[in-house]
């Protein structure tokens, strides 16, 4: 009698489980595909809530490279993309996927590294030129090599130096495939340089001897561009909820909130879409 | 090392005044691994009492196909189903991508294999028993899958719990098919693969030794059922 109740419950509490949820309270929301640096600093669970409350609508925010937003922007599993590589923006547009790039916010890259600084870069004014250091030294380098925005900016940067490290011999450059904070998580590890964007260095956790070396390089610069999705590519693209998500995003209100965000006083972003030409 | 302390009080902390965020995720993944379970185990058990106990042409290629999949790999089950939810896909007019739906169909996926794997085993050792008695009876096929997996049943308790540890231990596929959105697919595995890679190690081992308890608790539960289950027959 007993087993046979106990039973019955354990097959009627996962059966309550299998049930979907209570309706979420936004039926409205849209999906938007973004990188791991606007996810890890913290800049979206900050500044989402303020969207929905003015709006109803509701944003799930999928993070992951540049490269894989875009590709996933591409299959038409996103309404709204907001990455950092300009010209993968304007080529994602000029193919037909998206409709008009908008930028958004800017901040700028940080090459970081171990407090020993055994290639000597702290404080060089040229970034390409201490990586050529870097290189020369053949001290400890992890990159992001998953096709993300700053992998992109980075591999622009040694290109400037003249310096293929893939194939520099030494195994000194390791390409780990992985989001900004796993790879800052291995440089901590490993005592190794690597390149970071300012936003997810500020809010990383595990710094251990890590610092920021080299900073202010003008090629360093790294600015956010947002996209909606083309609703003539994708008949099921949310194209009025994603075009009010970014009308917010460049309005002054959005602006004012993405100034807002800091972390112990240090702004992460500084929007800047009125900028012409950025 | 401090990290194991920290993670302790940060568990404790977490527990103690019932964050909101954790009790969230928690009971997100409770439901996407309980509904995987239940989902794998209305199919696993009675294919693997089938596969036990009849014959027919190329069973054994099918008990060695199953058998394998038990070590599918959870990222490329994850990636095949992404590829045939998203919007370029066949499934894609469903609309499931990034929905805590999805990520059941991806646990599901791979515990049924188990499941059923490890449900043929049991029962085949019990047909060694049984084989004889129900062949004179003249049992039908669903009389003697049900009255196998019926007189299996302490037995198969162990194999939806296998089941259950692993849907409720994997990232690989949950993380490619829910995306980890905040408040509506982020589960306990993918929230510490993202406190991980934020450099916040005490919380993310803090999650994790919560999920432990948790797996813990789960089998503890089976457990005491079994308990009053033998109490009951003697």
């Amino acid at each position: 009698m007993l087993r046979r109740a106990l039973i019955v419950a354990l097959f009627g509490a996962v059966a309550l489980a299998a049930l979907p949820g209570p309706a979420p309270a936004a039926d409205r929301f849209i999906t938007v595909a973004s990188t791991t640096s606007t996810e890890d600093s913290g800049l979206f669970r900050y500044l989402l809530p303020l969207f929905t409350a003015k709006s109803g609508i509701e944003v799930r925010v999928v993070s992951k490279g540049t490269g894989q937003a875009i590709d996933m922007a591409r299959r038409g599993d996103a309404d709204v993309l907001l990455v950092h590589h300009k010209p993968s923006e304007e080529k994602f547009v000029a193919e037909g996927y998206g409709v008009k790039r908008l930028p958004v916010m800017y901040n700028d890259f940080v090459v970081v590294g171990p407090k020993g600084d055994p290639a000597a870069v702290r404080g060089m004014k040229d970034v390409s030129k201490a990586l050529a250091r870097i290189a020369g030294a053949k001290a400890p380098f992890v990159s992001r090599g998953d096709d993300s925005g700053t992998h992109k900016a980075e591999q622009a940067l040694w290109k400037a130096a003249g310096i293929d490290p893939a194939a520099a011999p030494g195994g000194w450059y390791k390409a780990l495939g992985q989001g900004m904070g796993a790879t800052l998580n291995a440089a901590a590890a490993m005592d190794a340089y690597t390149v970071a964007d300012r936003g997810t260095w500020l809010s990383f956790k595990n710094r251990a001897a890590l610092d920021v070396v080299v900073e202010g390089d003008q090629r360093l610069f790294n600015q956010y561009g947002v996209i909606l999705a083309n609703p003539q590519k994708f008949p099921h693209t949310k194209a009025a909820e994603g075009q009010a998500f970014i009308d917010w995003l460049v309005s002054a209100d959005g602006q004012k909130a993405i100034a807002d965000f800091k972390i112990n006083g240090d702004r992460l972003f500084f929007p800047n879409a009125n900028e012409p030409g950025a | 090392m401090h990290e194991f302390t920290d993670a302790f009080a940060t568990a404790l902390r977490l527990i103690g005044t019932l964050d909101p965020d954790l009790v969230e995720i928690v009971g997100l993944s409770l439901r996407v691994s309980l509904s995987a379970v239940l989902a794998a185990a209305l199919i696993g058990l009675p294919l693997g009492a089938a596969l036990a106990a009849f014959r027919f042409p190329g069973r054994r290629v099918v008990v060695v196909a199953l058998n394998a999949m038990m070590g599918l790999p959870p990222v490329v089950v994850g990636l095949v189903i992404y590829l045939l939810l998203s919007r370029s896909g066949p499934l894609g007019t469903l609309g499931l991508l990034f929905t805590p739906t999805a990520m059941i169909i991806a646990q599901a996926v791979l515990i049924t294999p188990i499941v059923a794997a490890l449900t043929r085993q049991t029962v085949e050792d019990l047909l060694v028993e049984y084989d004889d008695l129900l062949r004179v009876l003249g049992t039908g096929p669903l009389a003697t899958i049900a009255t196998l997996l019926a007189e299996a049943r302490i037995s198969l308790a162990t194999t939806v719990l296998a089941g259950f540890g692993r849907a409720s231990a994997e990232v690989g596929a949950v993380m490619i098919v829910g995306g980890n959105i905040d408040h509506v697919t982020r589960v306990m595995t993918t929230a510490i693969a993202l406190e991980t890679s934020k450099g916040d190690l005490p919380l993310a081992l803090g999650l994790g030794l919560i999920l432990i308890v948790l797996s813990l608790a789960v089998n503890a539960a089976v457990s005491l059922i079994r308990d009053a289950a033998h109490r009951a027959y003697v």
